[in-house]
């Protein structure tokens, strides 16, 4: 066995189930790539559970608030403040009061209204932010026009209200709260196909 | 059953053969590029990443003069902002996907096969295919400057929403990755099937060089988080076209989410570019202190180490995204971990030149200067790592200054080290020692007079991505783009003592250098075309 020649031999003999082992590792290679690329693809459902188990993103959904009517602190009020925006839409979007005083525990309701501006029915989504962020947490929505959709045919105006309630733990060096809405066009949900597509630029 | 197996192995060998006495026979037909393009030798393939990655690392780096040109003085002289923020990316993507990760499957192409004795990679013809999808990858993505809109400018981390709001460059830059994530792929399947399957006789795993060692880690995790990039890039091209919403808010998608994604690639790919490095650092320094690697085992479990880690510690870069503290405590420390098989790798180097016979010839100087710079650079990895500092830092020219003291300083120092120890393998000619040590020299001085600055800029407050800065920042910004322009510069000589070596120079022996170790210098200088046909016998 230790001259080359017959080394030589043994080597080249491996060749054909070496080729086979190749193919082998190969493949089981090639799945884990796949399962991998899937892998990227499972991040975002997994990704969106976590955040509704640690409630870390729910603007979108209804908070869940305790009992209510027993919490009110009427020792402070809290301003409320309402800033609407509506991104590339072409709608008209207010909030009917200015700003609202409210005491934490107390449940509360606003009023927004659209409009929709342009000449096509159009759907669109409200995302809610808060200033200071801190207060995003303490600010419980009940009901919003944002947990779902909103399509307005073209012309149409739509008065929507939120229902919300201001945590009592709210601390108290905060005073006001500015409650911002930005409506975006839902795309690939336009109502009416046979309109122009929106100038999206 | 056992036996007819047995039958076709034997059957399959003889075919081989036959097969393998045509390709000699075609190999020497083909002359000039057809050569080239047809060619399945690890050693061809081997040069073309090489020469390759070495023009895109031109590239790139005319991209960095461009950044650093603006930024020479406070106010807009050279290019519009948006142009700016399209040289920054561009320099990113090129230098990260076109210059340092082929550049490593280049070295990997020429070594591995040497060092471990097996007489090619396992699958040539995918390998010559893993090399010609880079071209046309590198193509698109110059090419994406002259589509309306330019380049994509949304940064090499490929943020969402700005990439979903792009201009047709975005598209081409996301194929352009597709493209060159196959490749990296390809390239790495056939890495870990050669080192699994093609080792000696006698070449247990644990008697493996340091460089087939860290290369077979390194191809684990590009098999791992390659295909989670090709995911995300894939989901943003849907946002841009069919109107999914992934990273889209109003339908429902989230663009935080996209870092989390992007991430979990990208901080394993760090871990891919650096890896290799220590790998070929793990070669230089025993050889120029002529004694064997200290803690050959606890470099392999270190290397190991790093790479599991790395798959838990992403969401570091994102800790001004808004996570709870609890997440941020866990990332932190799980950063701060790294910072130990780093330590232990760091350490051992050290361990090995303690007491040697050290010479200082350039591949030696590269070795050291990347093992104090690359040091400098884990320091403020850190530092980054805390936190409350990271808030601070976050998108500042303190990161900046940190990932290009381990990116240029680690990576690249490591594969400048690299091509001096082997080019005279390579090519049979020793390269000119003196322009080599002038090469190292300015290199260094120049790179740190580049970078150094960036740390207090950023202390100070500069943020990273932008044309334009406040007065107060002016004078260490001269200062850093003085020194960019003169470690440009500086790489021409790199590129004449490459050209000056293969065009001829003192011949080079087998062995090349005294203290050199492994299966490599066993072979004349420059290799035969076909080495190790029969398998080398190992101790």
């Amino acid at each position: 066995m230790s001259n080359p020649a017959s080394l030589a031999v043994s080597g080249l003999a491996l060749g054909g189930a070496r080729k086979a082992l190749n193919r082998q590792v190969l493949i089981r290679l090639l799945v884990v790539t796949v399962l991998m690329f899937g892998f990227g693809f499972a991040l975002i459902p997994f990704y969106e559970k976590i955040c509704q188990v640690t409630g870390l993103r729910s603007i979108l959904q209804a908070d869940h608030v305790g009992p209510i009517n027993t919490q009110v602190d009427v020792t402070r009020s809290v301003g409320i403040e309402f800033d609407t925006n509506s991104r590339a839409i072409g709608w008209g979007f207010r909030a009917l009061a200015g700003g609202l005083s409210v005491h934490p525990g107390e449940v509360q309701q606003a009023v927004f209204e659209v409009r929709n501006d342009s000449a096509r029915a159009v759907t669109g989504q409200a995302i809610p932010s808060y200033g200071p962020a801190l207060a995003a947490q303490y600010f419980k929505k009940i009901e919003c026009f944002c947990f779902t959709q909103q399509t307005l045919q073209p012309g149409e105006v739509r008065q929507m209200p939120v229902v919300f309630v201001v945590d009592p733990e709210l601390p108290k060096s905060i005073a006001t709260i500015t409650l911002s809405f930005t409506f975006f066009e839902v795309e690939g949900a336009r109502v009416l196909p046979s309109t122009q597509p929106a100038n999206r630029s | 059953m056992a036996h007819s197996t047995a039958d076709a192995a034997v059957a399959g060998h003889a075919h081989d053969h036959h097969d393998h006495a045509h390709d000699d026979h075609a190999h020497a037909a083909p002359s000039g590029f057809m050569r080239w393009l047809t060619t399945t030798n690890h050693k061809d393939i081997g040069t073309m990443y090489l020469w390759f990655s070495l023009t895109m690392f031109f590239v790139g780096g005319v991209l960095a003069l461009g950044i650093r040109a603006e930024l020479f003085k406070p106010g807009l002289q050279l290019w519009h902002p948006e142009f700016f923020n399209q040289l920054t990316t561009m320099h990113g993507l090129i230098m990260v996907f076109g210059a340092i990760m082929p550049a490593f499957v280049g070295f990997a192409n020429w070594l591995v096969p040497l060092q471990i004795g097996a007489p090619d990679m396992a699958f040539a013809r995918m390998n010559n295919w893993s090399f010609w999808l880079l071209p046309p990858a590198a193509t698109l993505l110059v090419v994406s400057f002259f589509v309306p809109g330019g380049a994509t400018a949304a940064g090499w981390t490929l943020y969402a929403p700005l990439t979903t709001q792009m201009g047709p460059g975005m598209d081409l830059a996301i194929f352009a990755l597709h493209i060159l994530g196959a490749s990296s792929i390809m390239g790495s399947i056939n890495i870990v099937v050669t080192i699994l399957n093609m080792r000696a006789p006698g070449m247990t795993l644990m008697k493996m060089p340091m460089f087939v060692w860290t290369w077979l880690i390194t191809a684990y995790l590009l098999i791992a988080v390659m295909p989670v990039l090709a995911g995300a890039i894939t989901m943003t091209l849907t946002d841009r076209h069919f109107g999914t919403a992934f990273f889209n808010a109003a339908g429902g998608g989230d663009p935080v989410m996209f870092q989390h994604v992007f991430w979990f690639f990208g901080h394993p790919e760090v871990y891919i570019m650096i890896l290799p490095a220590f790998g070929i650092v793990s070669h230089v320094i025993p050889a120029f202190a002529r004694k064997p690697l200290f803690g050959y085992s606890s470099m392999v479990y270190a290397t190991s180490s790093i790479a599991i880690l790395s798959f838990i510690v992403w969401a570091h870069h994102m800790f001004v995204v808004g996570m709870p503290a609890a997440g941020v405590l866990f990332f932190m420390y799980a950063t701060v971990l790294i910072a130990v098989p780093t330590g232990v790798k760091v350490f051992n180097w050290l361990a090995t030149m303690w007491r040697g016979s050290m010479t200082f010839e350039t591949p030696m100087l590269f070795a050291v200067g990347f093992l104090f710079v690359f040091t400098m650079g884990g320091f403020t990895g850190l530092i980054c790592a805390i936190a409350p500092i990271d808030l601070q830092i976050q998108d500042t020219y303190y990161v900046v200054a940190h990932f290009h003291y381990v990116l240029v300083a680690g990576s690249l120092f490591a594969m400048f080290s690299g091509a001096y120890f082997w080019l005279p393998k390579w090519t049979g000619h020793m390269y000119d020692e003196t322009l080599g040590k002038w090469h190292f020299w300015l290199s260094i001085i120049f790179f740190n007079v580049t970078f150094f600055p960036m740390h207090f800029l950023g202390l100070a407050g500069m943020p990273r991505r932008i044309p334009d800065y406040n007065i107060q920042f002016a004078d260490f910004n001269m200062l850093a783009t003085i020194g960019a322009f003169g470690f440009g510069l500086s790489q021409l000589v790199f590129l004449y003592t490459v050209l000056k070596c293969i065009r001829g120079g003192e011949k080079a022996t087998a062995q090349v250098w005294e203290g050199a170790e492994g299966l490599e210098w066993t072979l004349s200088s420059p290799p035969p075309y076909h080495s190790f046909e029969v398998p080398p016998q190992v101790k």
